[in-house]
């Protein structure tokens, strides 16, 4: 069943949108991330123009964010708090990276910029959780009665503005997660994602915060990103196509609840695991397309519909 | 949306009165089935007919009637991606200043090396003769030409096949063009030639409009005209949305 997007001026098949939606809404439902970093490279194979693929899928994201924070509420998982830290560096972090973008498009090449930080990032957060957890798991089998140290004191802990997080047993400096929030929000203003899938690493690696709480937290704060990008897309490229992203978060909206479902019956390690192997092949099937002699050289780029008859 | 609607009567009106009166004397008639396609959310593509009449020439040996269908003009940039340090990264491109977003071309017989020569090159018709104006001119310039063309015709843009113009009988004549579901919007001109003993002894023009209505049109003015709202009410929707599948599933 064929559908017309006003916006991607295209038809495409309903039941597929649903599906591929759903799928996505399960991921980000079971490793609270905001399922951009999958769906935008889908829907542009799909023949969407990249502009309307990133512009509507954070739109989705956001209804999936809600969806899923609710979930985690409902079980006491979200860190308010710390949300709240994190949003701040967040919103600083995506307004100096839309700045950031102006400054690569003047100079040009900002499709390559955009590929390479998509492949540079999720590759590095991929391969880091994949060793770290693979190691996490290995070692946990040959020695099953050791004692792991709760944290370790570093130079991090000697920050100004400490804060308590009563909700991620955290007493952290609020530059830490403020910091983190600023990086993220910066990605998520240049290559048009939500983040989480940084975010979620570095709150649990960097942050030290429980695993249960990360999910919640991590989605909280996608809500206000997502929005963010939504707003700003509709305002300065009129790429948002509100029937794509509806169908996409009809699907994701089923399929995050499942997935929020799902998360609490995995081992957090075996999760880690599986969202760093989710990661990595999507680094690797963006590296191969850089780096592989594309089937046609020459692509087109429609500048200025000029509106006149021919 | 109501001004659009008006615009697109006025067109289809001046045009109808355009050639009304003509008809009597002039050699060649042709109309189209619709003058406008309306592209609403369920739209997969149509059908348009051409049809049309001549008048009854003892000898039509050398009769060939070409139609040659043009979308809006856009600008487009032809980028060529080259290997650096390993990478495939754009480098050299070239602009095309007016270039048909959508082409294709019928005729009532197959074309030869003769109707090449008088009709089809001084006229700049089929996909290899149109003119293309390329801002600048690099060396290898029939490269990104020969390029567009084919990124075109792979998106269905541009027709490669030149279509069958029918005779029925003497006189009449037609021809069907099929407009894809992505077929791009706005106003086309529809160009019907009546060669004779390699020259045109007569042509005519149609006008087509192909645009969004209903709820499909209702959403991309919106969009356009009020973005800052679009936006607000995308985020509100989706808000919503996420609150009432939680509801839904929590009942469960």
């Amino acid at each position: 069943m064929q559908i017309y997007l006003p916006i991607a001026e295209l038809s495409s098949n309903i039941l597929l949108l649903l599906v591929i939606g759903g799928a996505v809404g399960f991921v980000s439902g079971l490793f609270g991330v905001g399922g951009g970093f999958l769906l935008t490279p889908i829907l542009m194979f799909l023949g969407i123009p990249p502009a309307v693929a990133v512009a509507s899928q954070a739109t989705q994201v956001v209804a999936a964010s809600v969806s899923g924070v609710l979930v985690h509420w409902n079980r006491g998982n979200v860190d308010f708090k710390m949300g709240l830290v994190l949003l701040m560096g967040g919103l600083t972090g995506s307004s100096f990276g839309v700045f950031l973008f102006s400054l690569l498009r003047a100079v040009g090449q900002v499709d390559l910029v955009i590929a390479l930080a998509y492949f540079i990032t999720l590759g590095g957060v991929g391969g880091a959780m994949m060793f770290e957890s693979v190691r996490a798991l290995l070692r946990r089998r040959r020695r099953p009665g050791a004692l792991r140290k709760l944290h370790q004191h570093t130079w991090v802990h000697g920050l100004p503005f400490k804060m308590r997080f009563r909700k991620s047993r955290l007493y952290i400096s609020a530059l830490l997660p403020a910091g983190v929030g600023f990086v993220v929000g910066m990605m998520a203003a240049i290559m048009g994602v939500s983040g989480s899938f940084v975010l979620v690493p570095a709150m649990i690696y960097l942050l030290g915060m429980p695993t249960a709480v990360v999910v919640g937290t991590s989605l909280f704060q996608a809500i206000f990103v997502a929005a963010n990008v939504t707003f700003l897309q509709a305002v300065q490229n009129q790429t948002v196509d509100v029937l794509l992203a509806f169908l996409l978060l009809v699907g994701g909206v089923v399929g995050a609840q499942f997935g929020g479902r799902a998360s609490g019956r995995l081992p957090a390690d075996i999760m880690r695991i599986l969202l760093a192997a989710i990661i990595l092949t999507v680094a690797v099937a963006l590296g191969y397309t850089l780096v592989v002699k594309p089937d046609d050289l020459y692509s087109l780029a429609i500048t200025a519909a000029n509106g006149k008859t021919p | 949306m109501t001004r659009r609607a008006a615009a697109m009567l006025m067109l289809l009106l001046s045009a109808l009165a355009g050639f009304a009166p003509a008809a009597a004397e002039e050699p060649l008639v042709a109309d189209l089935s619709s003058h406008l396609i309306a592209i609403t959310t369920g739209f997969t593509g149509t059908d348009v007919v051409l049809f049309g009449a001549v008048d009854g020439a003892e000898d039509n040996a050398g009769e060939v009637i070409v139609v040659v269908v043009r979308g809006p003009s856009n600008d487009i940039i032809v980028r060529r991606k080259q290997r650096v340090m390993g990478i495939w990264i754009n480098r050299d491109q070239v602009r095309f200043n007016g270039t048909p977003s959508y082409y294709a071309l019928a005729s009532s017989r197959p074309f030869d090396s003769n109707l090449d020569a008088t009709i089809l090159t001084p006229y700049g018709i089929g996909l290899d003769r149109m003119a293309l104006t390329p801002e600048t001119a690099p060396g290898d310039l029939g490269d990104f030409r020969a390029a567009l063309v084919r990124r075109k015709v792979e998106a269905g843009a541009y027709v490669s096949a030149v279509g069958q113009v029918a005779f029925l009988g003497n006189q009449l004549f037609r021809v069907n063009f099929h407009f894809p579901a992505n077929v791009p919007t706005g106003s086309y001109l529809i160009e019907v030639l009546l060669v004779r003993g390699g020259e045109v002894v007569s042509a005519q023009t149609t006008p087509l409009v192909i645009g969004k209505i209903g709820l499909g049109a209702e959403i991309y003015d919106f969009a356009h005209r009020h973005a800052a709202f679009y936006g607000l009410g995308a985020i509100a929707g989706a808000l919503l949305a996420g609150f009432a599948a939680h509801l839904m599933f929590r009942r469960r």
